[in-house]
């Protein structure tokens, strides 16, 4: 037997192995055709943090015309869902106690008159600010209505329309998401979650399996190289990170018609060395544990801090200096920022290098840990 | 004049902490000997047989297997052993000849060597019929053979059995141990483990180990001569008996 | 009685000889409300701002003074043209651009009025509203400044009182908090559980105790119990985190703020035994209860504002536990309602109790 060949075969052999264990897995395959249907097509309908059906109690004691001018103008407004009338302070408090309401709006009794004499009138608002995202946009989405009114009245009764009030006015363009469509920021933090799950954990699950069934002792006492074994573990996975992002890109276009406005083989440059990371990472705790429980659930506490300080949720540039300097150390993080930029912004590889260097170190510091965590002894 | 022995284990110690599981054993064993290594449950031999292939790393002392270090060579003699766990070891998700293919590709056998060797072996097992069954669903007793063949599929000079016949009946244990004679015949050595004292009358040589170290080292025959004792049986017993650990 | 706290205390002893899965279990929950805490919140701050100034004159001059003066925004860079602010953007360099036009300044000045371009980087909507609007803010401030006295008109002027009501800062861990309890709960209980158990009928072990004079209900009970003890451990480490280092106060009754949270571990509990009678691997019962786990943190308001989803996934939510007890605990820990406001989620989460307590029940006996 001639040496290379040798060796040649027998990573041959052990992905062979590899792939058929992977692909007989009663549950696997359902989960990789399914999970990405639920996260592509379902998830960024729920992820939203858009503003909107918000429910709003209107308390008017002025009963005047001008007053009810402006109930009916907040019932039209795109953001409530749903008005209701209430008849005091009281009774709108125990709307929102009982979850009914999320802002309560008290037109003061004497709101016309003042507005008539004095040009100045106040206008009480509530805010249920349990969650402070909605209630802060919620609350500037009104200012700018009520703003709105009180400049419709003064047009009116001075009779002047055409020459505005003085000031400096903001003409403001969106760019790369137009729309201001919450899913289109979603979506591309979802693919690249989508890959952590799947090319993360099941490597964790894989070695520390074969810990448990005794196989990987008969693995021990071939001549098997520790290179070789964990390559043949990786293999695979990264086989089935490609195919899920392909098939989740394909999932986000018949959804949503959202196609990456960068370029695709740069996005699976990235997914590439993304996979590299992840599942060299998953192989590392894998080496390290000593049951499935266990290695689940290391797993899964990294997964939920890479998740966390990742940006996928809240912004990494909301988190203070400490959070975001911690955040250097998450792989997640470059592969959620390139992914959104190639995908809305139609970054270029140029424009995303640092991003693809600091990946690429990454997965030659995991990867070598990988290889030499895993003990034949 | 007598070969080179595969087998030389010199002062063979493994602690754990300040447990010590092996304690300076010494023996060798002769190429195409069926050795029997016998000792009570925690005796030491599983942790002996794990040292001398590779899978653990001695304290003290030094071992060669088939010519090589088993410190510094390791990986030179897991190319020239073949090992079977007393925990049925094999893919069971993979069938009976995905799994021959797949440790015949690992010790380096092509692809066309694989199939007439299978095809070869299945007869011989009388598994011909289950070559494609996975092996999940084998009854445990013919795992069990298929374990052992494997361990020879790639012609290695020793083969490793940890006790091999565990939980299986009578007539399946005769059957295994023709095949550890066929294997004898073709020149492997065997080392094996075993908790059988019938089995331990099979072997050529037994050694027995009690807390750690190797309190006889003989033929059956020569053994039973020197205890006054009728059966490997009770050769056994006296020796156990003076045991400290269980 | 006294075989039940043997079985109690070898199941106590099977985790905590799993040193690792123990601490993690332990200290997860305190990393989660660090980080949700201290790490994670949804403030818009130093917006890198690009400024293109086709005016270069000394008003805009001051307004640009005026903004990097502001707290919210920090200069990226004074660009030339269009095309470097898009290369900004898609470098991740620049947040925000403000863009005065060539006439700006002559326009102001002649009428009164003059407009200037904002663009933003729209790929998390949110914020780039709230850049934008910031712009607005500080234009509108500094207005007074630039016009000469005496030009700004009066108006009718509705002046909106805006208070904050249970969460006047706007904290975002007021919202998390309680979806916090939610999850660690469900991971222990669900997770953890099906987990456990499904390794006793991996290895047999369950058969064994299954053959004992024992009841099964006794064996099944005894293994939840330190599972049980381990998810009230949680509970009280986040509550004495939250209070004494978030400084989130509970604003209403403690004692019912408990008593809903142990009604909703005994549904996680129950879930964890259900979820081992589905299962024949451990494999099997980690990935259910993913499939469980995962939908939970989008689906039950934990993050994200139930509100905002489409009906049909507003219905959906309807069956995770999670949504219901984060629902109560918001009111009780956050709001401080009184209790009979709770009353419904208390409910349905006593009913989903009772049905997997007799469909696991069911199962448990036909399939073992």
């Amino acid at each position: 037997m001639n040496q290379p060949n040798y060796k040649l075969m027998i990573i041959r052999y052990l992905i062979e192995k590899e792939f058929k264990q992977l692909l007989r897995n009663p549950i696997l395959l359902p989960v990789f055709l399914v999970l990405p249907v639920i996260m592509m097509t379902v998830l960024p309908r729920a992820t939203t943090q858009e503003v909107k059906n918000l429910h709003v109690c209107i308390v008017d004691h002025d009963h005047s015309t001008w007053s009810a001018r402006l109930v009916h103008k907040l019932s039209a407004f795109p953001f409530f869902s749903s008005t209701w009338a209430a008849s005091s302070y009281r009774e709108a408090l125990h709307h929102m106690e009982a979850g009914r309401a999320d802002f309560i709006i008290e037109i003061g009794p004497g709101f016309e008159r003042e507005l008539v004499a004095g040009r100045h009138s106040r206008l009480r608002i509530a805010v249920n600010a349990v969650n402070g995202v909605q209630a802060g946009l919620g609350s500037s989405y009104l200012m700018h209505l009520v703003a709105d009114y009180a400049a419709r009245l003064q047009a009116e009764t001075e009779g002047t329309s055409g020459h505005g009030a003085a000031g400096i006015e903001v003409v403001s363009r969106c760019l790369y998401n137009a729309g201001l469509d919450y899913k289109a920021f979603m979506v591309p933090g979802l693919m690249a979650m989508l890959l952590t799950l799947i090319v993360g954990f099941l490597p964790a699950l894989n070695i520390v399996g074969e810990k448990e069934k005794g196989t990987i002792e008969q693995i021990n006492v071939t001549p098997v190289r520790r290179w070789e074994f964990i390559l043949s573990k990786l293999v695979p996975y990264w086989c089935v990170g490609g195919f899920i992002l392909a098939y989740s890109m394909l999932l986000a276009r018949l959804a949503f018609g959202m196609v990456p406005a960068g370029s695709i083989g740069t996005i699976f440059l990235f997914a590439t060395l993304f996979t590299l990371v992840v599942s060299s990472l998953g192989l590392m705790v894998s080496n390290y544990s000593d049951t499935t429980r266990q290695a689940a659930l290391v797993m899964f506490f990294f997964l939920v801090i890479f998740i966390l300080l990742g940006g996928l949720l809240t912004p990494v540039a909301s988190m203070p200096s400490w959070a975001q300097t911690l955040t250097l150390a998450n792989p997640l993080r470059y592969f959620i920022d390139a992914m959104r930029a190639l995908y809305l912004k139609g970054s270029t590889l140029r424009d995303l290098f640092p991003l693809c260097r600091a990946l690429a170190i990454y997965a030659v510091i995991v990867w070598t840990w990988a290889i030499v965590s895993y003990r034949k002894h | 004049m007598k070969a080179k022995p595969v087998i030389i284990a010199q002062g063979l110690t493994k602690r754990f902490g300040t447990f010590t599981a092996t304690d300076h054993i010494s023996f060798h064993v002769d190429k195409g000997e069926i050795f029997g290594f016998l000792g009570a449950n925690g005796a030491g031999k599983t942790t002996a047989m794990r040292m001398l292939c590779g899978l653990s790393r001695p304290t003290e002392g030094t071992a060669t297997v088939a010519g090589f270090d088993v410190c510094r060579e390791a990986e030179q003699v897991k190319r020239h052993i073949g090992y079977m766990s007393q925990k049925f070891a094999l893919y069971d998700d993979l069938t009976v000849y995905e799994n021959l293919r797949l440790f015949g590709g690992i010790y380096g056998m092509g692809g066309k060597a694989i199939r007439e060797k299978a095809v070869f072996l299945l007869q011989e097992l009388g598994l011909a019929t289950e070559r494609d069954t996975r092996v999940q669903a084998l009854p445990l007793g013919w795992k069990q053979k298929l374990a052992f063949s494997l361990s020879i599929f790639h012609e290695p000079k020793i083969v490793f059995l940890d006790e091999p016949t565990g939980g299986v009946d009578p007539v399946t244990r005769r059957q295994f141990w023709e095949l550890i004679y066929r294997a004898a015949d073709r020149g492997i050595t065997v080392f094996v483990t075993t908790h059988y004292m019938d089995e331990a009358e099979y072997c050529d040589r037994v050694s027995i180990m009690v807390d750690g170290q190797i309190e006889a080292l003989d033929t059956p025959s020569a053994l039973k001569r020197r205890f006054g004792a009728d059966t490997m049986y009770d050769v056994f017993l006296r020796l156990a008996r003076t045991a400290r650990r269980t | 009685m006294k075989t039940f706290t043997v079985f109690v205390k070898k199941e106590f002893l099977h985790i905590f000889r799993d040193r690792r899965t123990m601490l993690i279990l332990l200290v997860m929950p305190v990393v989660m409300i660090v980080l949700f805490g201290f790490a994670i919140n949804t403030d818009v701050k130093d917006s890198r701002v690009v400024l293109l100034d086709h005016s270069q004159d000394e008003l805009t001059g001051r307004i640009k003074e005026h903004l990097l003066a502001s707290p919210y925004f920090t200069l990226a860079a004074e660009a030339d043209e269009v095309s470097a602010v898009h290369r900004l953007f898609r470098e991740n360099k620049a947040d925000i651009a403000v863009v005065f036009g060539a006439h700006f300044t002559e326009e102001l000045t002649r009428t009164g009025t003059a407009a200037v371009q904002v663009l933003t980087d729209g790929t998390e909507p949110n914020q780039a509203s709230i850049r934008s609007s910031y712009v607005e803010a500080v234009l509108a401030s500094c207005l007074p400044d630039l016009l000469p006295p005496g030009t700004a008109p009066a108006a009718y002027r509705i002046e909106p009182v805006v208070r904050m009501l249970y969460n006047p800062q706007s904290r975002s861990e007021f919202n998390f908090v309680p979806g916090v309890i939610g999850l660690i709960l469900l991971l222990i209980g669900a997770m953890m559980t099906s987990i456990a158990i499904v390794k006793e009928k991996e290895t047999g072990t369950l058969e064994v105790l299954l053959v004992s004079p024992l009841s099964p209900f006794v064996i099944v009970v005894a293994k939840l119990v330190p599972y049980f003890v381990l998810s009230c451990t949680n509970l009280m480490t986040i509550l004495l985190l939250s209070t004494r280092l978030l400084h989130i106060p509970i604003a209403g009754s403690l004692a019912g703020l408990v008593g809903v949270t142990v009604l909703y571990i005994l549904v996680a509990l129950l879930l964890g035994l259900f979820i081992s009678t589905c299962a024949e691997s451990q494999l099997a019962a980690m990935l259910l209860s993913l499939l469980l786990i995962v939908p939970t943190v989008y689906l039950s308001g934990l993050a994200f504002p139930i509100g905002s989803m489409p009906v049909a996934l507003q219905r959906a939510s309807l069956v995770f536990p999670a949504r219901w007890y984060v629902e109560a605990a918001r009111k009780l820990m956050i709001q401080g309602v009184e209790m009979r406001y709770v009353a419904g989620e208390c409910a349905i989460l006593a009913g989903m109790a009772f049905a997997l307590l007799c469909v696991s029940w069911k199962l448990f006996k036909t399939r073992l």
